[in-house]
């Protein structure tokens, strides 16, 4: 095995639960991610996908330590190998680790867009934000703009700003490209390769499958708020032989250019998951141990899945 | 700018439409109302005089008056009169009916500007407190105490705080604008300001709570949107989120807020006025509704009815300036 690289970002066992009222007064917990595995290396473009509801945005606010007050976190979240604890979060957002947010609900309403671009930081940044509007085709005037008048191509390339113009190492991005043209996608897309070239990581949230293929290094895809599997992005372009959980490749099968396939059945509500494997329940390949226990992580292949089964 | 002048015309032109048709409809409703009540204004006149009045000399003055013609031909009357600015004489104070709200409005309108800014600057600094502190004790306490304040009657806090202030502590005066006396020329501008600070204080507690209660709400649902989020992903500490975000969405609802207060203001201004005998439009107005001035009364109604839609136009007009949805629209 190869030496192993110093970690960005390691997400061990990390589970996320909300605090909701059931019926009445009775609380229950609804866990919306559960398990996780997830680890960032500096230099590289992780890709999250799954399907919407599968706790892909909850992941970002967990890394951040910006979820609401009555979410439980469990489990270890190490950057740089220290212990990501409440106070560093505070430190690290917005310096260390950034956010490109998901929809343009995420700009203050009032507030102008070359404002909300530079940040509340001193001095402000303007000439850099003023370069990356350039870049990613923003014109001058983008900046005396409320967010209300952005197109909504012009809103997702000012908040992919956003986290250029910090220094951030790595980089959340939350479905950076939809409303883009295919070339303002590529050019985001192809910013954050340079930035991944110097050093930095970029974990790129999203459910165009296709496009996590194309531009990430690793593919690590998620089910009901947990990583089935963390593989290179190459064995998701060879086909299913290369992939290793069952619900990685129904899901490379279920793709337009690869059969589209359904399988049956639904992701599980985060109120009623199994006790054991999280896709059991509609897994081909599911035995005793499956519906009992959750299965370990393990490594095949050089990449991560969590199956009995997985080869 | 020329824009925005010429939206702001336009604005003010429609807002004067609605202003007249709606005097007009007040001042329909208000004569009919008058009219159907069993006041008779010959009866109060004649009350006011002091002398016997035989009953060919009362049927003289019925006459006179046109009480006995159709009610809609004496509300044309009354109102050409009252186009051409005369809007009656007084009977309880024997002066025209413009001269007493002129002289009473103003010693009202300080004491209703200083309620107004006293309720919205600590309405809209403790909303802020509240919701800064959500569910916190700070929140708790602040949030009871507004809860008890907007329940109690201004007129029984108002006594309450003559009882202490005025008869036990002797800190206030006990009454009137001015001091007991003094000609009215002699009347210094802080004797009338000290006897305007406990009626005032008393008037803005009838609005600040609710001031407070809805800037707390506002500033809770600013917290919790996406925007807020982000600014926190961002590293935006939670008084650097106050000031870039909070005040600046939370602002335009307290305006309205503060500008729909207009009429619950006056309103309370009656109950103030007459427990603190401050000789302003709301005192008046009770005065006339007592004593049956029928004039003063009509002449006060419509005058209020202007003053709270001006306060709502005012609201209107600001949101075209403050709010950059609307105001770059319209441009």
């Amino acid at each position: 095995m190869e030496q192993k690289k110093e970690t960005l970002l390691e997400i061990h066992d990390l589970s996320v639960s909300f605090r909701m009222y059931d019926r009445g007064l009775k609380q229950k917990d609804l866990r919306v991610i559960s398990d996780l595995h997830l680890t960032v290396y500096p230099g590289e473009i992780v890709a999250i996908a799954g399907s919407s509801g599968s706790g892909k945005s909850l992941l970002a606010s967990a890394i951040l330590g910006i979820l609401p007050g009555n979410a439980t976190v469990q489990g270890h979240l190490h950057y740089k190998g220290q212990e990501l604890s409440e106070k560093r979060q505070q430190q690290l957002r917005g310096t260390e680790i950034a956010l490109v947010p998901q929809s343009v609900a995420y700009f203050d309403p009032l507030l102008k867009v070359g404002e909300q671009a530079d940040g509340h930081r001193n001095p402000r940044p303007t000439e850099k934000r003023k370069r990356i509007f350039k870049r990613l085709g923003l014109p001058d005037k983008t900046e005396r703009l409320y967010p209300f008048q952005l197109s909504g191509g012009m809103a997702r390339r000012v908040l992919v700003s956003t986290a250029l113009i910090t220094d951030a190492q790595l980089l959340i991005a939350d479905e950076p490209t939809p409303g883009m043209s295919l070339e303002q996608a590529l050019e985001a897309l192809k910013m954050f390769r340079e930035m991944a070239n110097e050093g930095k990581a970029i974990i790129l949230i999203t459910h165009d499958i296709d496009l996590a293929f194309e531009f990430a290094d690793r593919v690590a895809v998620f089910y009901a708020g947990t990583t089935v599997e963390t593989a290179p992005a190459s064995d998701f372009k060879t086909g299913p032989d290369a992939l290793r959980h069952p619900y990685s490749k129904a899901l490379w099968r279920a793709l337009p250019q690869n059969g589209f396939q359904p399988i049956d059945g639904f992701q599980p509500y985060a109120g009623d998951l199994p006790t054991g494997c999280l896709f059991a329940p509609r897994c081909p390949y599911r035995t005793e141990d499956c519906m009992k226990k959750v299965p370990p992580v393990r490594e095949i292949r050089g990449g991560e899945v969590r199956c009995y089964h997985g080869t | 700018m020329q824009e925005t002048l010429r939206r702001l015309a336009r604005i003010f032109v429609t807002y004067s439409i609605k202003i007249i048709s709606l005097l007009l409809a007040v001042s329909i409703i208000s004569f009919a109302l008058v009219c159907a009540s069993p006041v008779d204004p010959v009866q109060q006149y004649i009350m006011g005089l002091g002398t016997a009045v035989s009953p060919e000399q009362r049927a003289e003055i019925e006459d006179y008056w046109g009480v006995n013609e159709p009610p809609v031909e004496r509300y044309f009357t009354w109102l050409s009169e009252l186009l051409q600015g005369n809007m009656g004489e007084s009977s309880i104070y024997r002066r025209p009916v413009a001269d007493v709200i002129r002289e009473r409005f103003f010693n009202s309108l300080a004491l209703m500007l200083c309620a107004w800014t006293l309720a919205g600057v600590i309405g809209f600094v403790l909303g802020c407190i509240m919701g800064m502190y959500q569910d916190k004790w700070q929140d708790n306490i602040l949030k009871k105490i507004c809860y008890i304040l907007s329940s109690v009657p201004t007129f029984w806090l108002g006594l309450v705080f003559l009882l202490i202030f005025s008869v036990w502590l002797k800190w206030f005066p006990i009454g009137f604008s001015s001091p007991i006396g003094i000609t009215s020329d002699n009347v210094t501008i802080w004797q009338k300001i000290y006897h305007l600070i406990l009626p005032a204080f008393t008037l803005s507690l009838l609005s600040f709570a609710n001031i407070a209660l809805h800037t707390r709400q506002k500033l809770v649902d600013v917290l919790n949107s996406e925007y807020v989020l982000f600014a926190r992903a961002r590293g935006e500490g939670k008084w650097t989120i106050l000031r870039r975000h909070g005040l600046r969405n939370i602002l335009i609802p307290a305006l309205t807020l503060q500008f729909a207060s207009f009429a619950e203001l006056f309103g309370g201004s009656v109950l103030a006025e007459n427990v603190f005998s401050y000789p302003g439009l709301g005192s008046t107005v009770s005065a006339a509704g007592l004593s049956c001035d029928v004039p003063l009364l009509l002449g006060i109604t419509l005058f209020s009815a202007l003053f709270v839609c001006v306060g709502n136009m005012i609201a209107n007009l600001l949101y075209g300036i403050i709010d950059p949805q609307i105001r770059e629209v319209g441009a």
